[in-house]
């Protein structure tokens, strides 16, 4: 194993979180101290600068999705995005109807702004996936109701990385007349999306996951046919047109403009690139071990990212080994629940492998060379660890261990 | 989250990795857990018949570092120890010793649990090859009074 020269660990925890573009923080930089106005003051230089800056950065988000300027509304994120596109919109039609459809995999924002809406007294339909990961689109079909208002779903999923058919989804909720909310978090920058294409009438953005700040993301709501209108959730000084009072923070949109701007120039190139680092890591590794399983759809997901299970082995021990490498777990040790990966499960994964899966997402500063360092790191932890587990040993010797009667505790 | 020095040690430098012969008449082995749970505990002691002192440990465990810390301090801990005094050995000890945080109390129940388990299997075993040697005695008796 060549050993890892950096003395920081490497970073393939991409889907968690991005580093700041450096290109982005010094676009950012002027409008903390020098360019600080607040874009609403329109009785002043101060406030025109910030508003002129504000509106480049519109653009910027709107360019990358095919959207005008006039349908981005800024929020503090993509959470934020995903409670004002469904809680505002159910609000908004509760005359024209109280149901609602999701996905039992989506982000938690979007779960638990349903759950939020069933405790109004709305109902939601979660629609369940397969093994790998995807929905039924007959289902879906056979799931809008007269009362249907509105369909919310991912365009990519954050643990396992599959994607939904948004176009085809789009199609559906178009001819229905059902609005189409998409949360489109992990998608941006790595899949092609465009609102009228895909007839996306809501969708939710972050800055974070495409290599702008913390604390900043965007809504799109379309403005033309259909035209989507929302009951604000944060009540003030009526700014982004009514839909989201708060003074805007100009140097975050700022830097959410530059992120999505250097993402529609390179994105082609950013993606081939990061999917050859993707494709080395993940046939490495499964050239080395046994009992490894991808986890999603490996035909129909983000190029960045895979989810692995590595059978007989625990995720919290195997990330202890891995000493020189951030990723993520869905494993229930990890989180402070007892519960492995709802993601995972709903895809009908053991939760025995749900323990043992690992998330490498990758990124736009992922080196070569530290794909062969990870891989180097993953192989011998799991070695290691199988040498000490017990379920491996059983598995050597021809146990069935589904035979096995298990005191769970 | 960050782990002790002592949970570090252990999941680094396990002690006492590995298997007794599960079939040998000394040894007790105990598997407590689950895989669907996240852990899985196997403890084997081997016991001195003579004194009733364990003379050896050892374990393989399937579970996060914190689990593996709890099974390899729990060998250390009952080897020399006569099996009487292996079953005062508590979960709250384990938890002191690698400060094991409120998430992580479960995985030293689980090492208590894998010891008396173990312990109750070398009993079991002793037990049954009395009722054995017994039965062989009566056996004999019977015959000879023919």
């Amino acid at each position: 194993m060549k050993p890892n020269k950096c003395k920081r660990p490497i970073y393939m925890d991409y889907n968690a979180t991005t580093p700041c573009d450096p290109r982005v923080v010094q676009a950012m930089l002027p409008y903390f101290h020098e360019k600080f106005g607040n874009p609403a003051s329109r009785s002043h230089a101060y406030g025109w600068v910030a508003e002129e800056a504000v509106s480049k950065a519109r653009r910027q988000v709107a360019d990358l999705i095919g959207a005008s300027p006039k349908e981005i509304v800024f929020t503090s994120g993509a959470t934020e995005s995903d409670n004002l596109a469904i809680k505002g919109v159910a609000q908004m039609y509760a005359e024209k109807g109280k149901h609602v459809i999701s996905c039992v995999t989506e982000h938690k924002a979007v779960l638990d702004s349903c759950k939020r809406l069933e405790t109004w007294g709305y109902e939601v339909s979660f629609l369940p996936v397969d093994a790998k990961g995807r929905i039924d689109l007959e289902e879906l079909k056979s799931t809008i109701r007269k009362d249907t208002i509105l369909v919310s779903l991912m365009a990519a999923n954050n643990e396992t990385g599959t994607y939904h058919p948004i176009e085809a989804i789009g199609e559906i909720t178009r001819e229905r007349g059902v609005l189409f909310h998409c949360d489109a978090t992990q998608a941006i920058g790595k899949r092609e999306i465009d609102v009228d294409k895909a007839k996306i009438d809501l969708l939710s953005l972050s800055g974070h996951k495409i290599y702008g700040p913390k604390g900043i993301g965007a809504l799109y709501v379309r403005r033309r046919n259909p035209r989507v209108r929302l009951v604000a959730q944060i009540d003030g000084g009526g700014h982004e047109r009514g839909m989201r009072s708060g003074t805007l923070p100009v140097t975050q949109i700022v830097g959410l403009g530059e992120a999505c701007a250097l993402l529609q120039e390179n994105m082609k190139e950013e993606v081939q690139r990061v999917q050859s680092l993707r494709d080395r890591l993940e046939k490495s590794i499964l050239e080395q071990l046994d009992y490894v399983y991808i986890n999603g759809d490996p035909d129909n997901r983000l190029p960045s990212m895979t989810n692995l299970s590595f059978a007989y082995v625990e995720g919290e021990s195997l990330i202890m080994g891995m000493k020189d490498l951030a990723v993520s777990s869905g494993s229930a040790c990890t989180s402070a629940s007892l519960e492995p990966s709802y993601v995972l499960k709903a895809a009908g994964v053991e939760d025995e492998l749900a323990h043992s899966s690992i998330r490498f997402s990758l990124g736009r500063f992922t080196k070569e060379e530290e794909i062969d360092v990870a891989v180097g790191q993953v192989v011998s932890a799991v070695k290691r660890l199988r040498e000490m587990s017990p379920l491996y040993e059983l598995v050597q010797e021809g146990v069935d261990l589904k035979s096995v009667k298990w005191e769970a505790h | 989250m960050a782990y002790s020095d002592k949970v570090l040690d252990h999941y680094n430098n396990p002690r006492n990795v590995g298997s007794l012969d599960k079939k040998e008449e000394d040894v007790g082995t105990g598997i407590v857990g689950a895989p669907e749970c996240g852990d899985v505990m196997k403890l084997q002691i081997k016991v001195d018949k003579e004194t009733g002192q364990i003379v050896d440990a050892k374990f393989k465990t399937y579970g996060c570092g914190s689990a593996i810390a709890s099974s390899s301090l729990a060998t250390e801990w009952v080897k020399g120890k006569t099996i009487n005094e292996a079953l005062e050995i508590k979960n709250s000890d384990i938890v002191e010793e690698l400060s094991l945080p409120p998430v992580k109390i479960h995985c030293s129940v689980l090492a208590e649990d894998a010891i008396r388990a173990a312990i109750e299997d070398y009993k079991s075993k002793q037990e049954n090859k009395d009722t054995e040697e017994k039965a062989k005695t009566e056996d004999h008796a019977q015959e000879q009074g023919k």
